[in-house]
């Protein structure tokens, strides 16, 4: 299991291809980082919006007497 | 017997399949770094200069994998979608919802991996052949489903049209997969199949197989997520779904 590059720059290199290697690699990277954030958000933003509405109907029901 | 099948139907409730899934996805999540890690260190550390195309082969270890599941999270889909279909569980409607746009994203990876690779193999970025159209199908398949989805209110009857579609879809998924045996395609042959050893060096094999299992991992923790997601916005109004926001804090 030796490692095949002989220095960081051949790696980088890619033998010619790196433009085609690092271009998959790094748009496959971005997808994978950014589909989770998103959904994460997407979670966030859901549970804040469920929450206000428990909020707002709870409000209603009880305690907007005062007004 | 009779147990067994009432267990079965118990986690086909969003109610029950909720607290599961969110256990699950932790784990599904680390299996996909260690694999993904593992499968990155042999594909792009050890794994020797293929004869033929040089270091360029390379892109094969997320490409492989990302056509792998755009082929198969479609099948799941629809799977789903027919069970939806048939016995009108709420679960399928929303499974089949979550996995989509991970679907979509794995076919535009496929895609856009697979230009990267024909430019300097073939010359060129795109060809119109048979494997390749069949694969941007796949990805408008997963958009037409989305936007049917978005389209409709009622998120049981846009179920029933989405579960329509995924399942008419379907007869791309082996056309996809058969097109390099049945058309005299640009596109390579499988580099693995089930039935005759596979045409490559053991490093790059594994390589490729360990990146399968990390974008496997991925997209059951990913899909599983947005299901719960989802199963939150449906289930709004009920009991259960006010005592998880009430026990969850913001989480």
């Amino acid at each position: 299991m030796n490692i095949h590059w002989s220095s960081f720059s051949d790696f980088l290199a890619m033998g010619g291809y790196g433009l085609y290697v690092w271009g998959s690699f790094g748009v496959t990277a971005l997808v994978l980082i950014a589909e989770p954030i998103v959904a994460v958000r997407n979670r966030k933003a859901l549970i804040a919006r469920l929450k206000r509405q428990a909020r707002a109907e709870r409000g209603n029901n009880g305690s907007n007497k005062e007004q | 017997m009779n147990n067994r099948l009432i267990n079965w139907f118990k986690y086909a409730s969003p109610q029950s399949f909720y607290p599961l899934a969110g256990k699950m996805i932790p784990w599904f999540a680390a299996a996909g770094a260690v694999f993904g890690i593992a499968g990155l260190w042999i594909g792009m550390a050890v794994a020797p200069t293929d004869f033929q195309q040089g270091e360029g082969y390379r892109i094969i270890f997320i490409h492989v994998p990302a056509s792998w599941m755009s082929m198969f999270i479609y099948l799941v889909m629809a799977f789903w979608a027919a069970l939806g279909l048939a016995y009108n569980t709420r679960l399928s409607g929303m499974m089949a919802q979550a996995l989509a746009p991970t679907g979509a994203l794995m076919a535009f990876l496929s895609l856009w991996t697979g230009a990267l690779w024909g430019k300097p193999m073939w010359g060129t970025w795109w060809v119109w052949d048979a494997r390749l159209t069949s694969e941007l199908i796949l990805l408008f398949l997963y958009i037409g489903f989305i936007a049917l989805q978005a389209a409709i209110d009622d998120p049981r009857r846009a179920d029933k049209a989405g579960a329509v579609l995924a399942l008419v879809g379907v007869v791309n998924i082996p056309i996809i997969y058969f097109s390099v045996k049945w058309w005299n395609t640009l596109h390579q042959g499988a580099s693995v199949s089930l039935n005759r050893a596979p045409a490559m060096a053991s490093l790059m094999l594994w390589g490729m197989l360990l990146m399968a299992l990390a974008f496997w991992m991925y997209s059951i923790a990913i899909a599983l997520y947005r299901a719960r997601t989802i199963m939150l916005e449906r289930e709004r109004g009920t009991e259960w779904v006010k005592e998880t926001l009430a026990a969850e804090g913001a989480k």
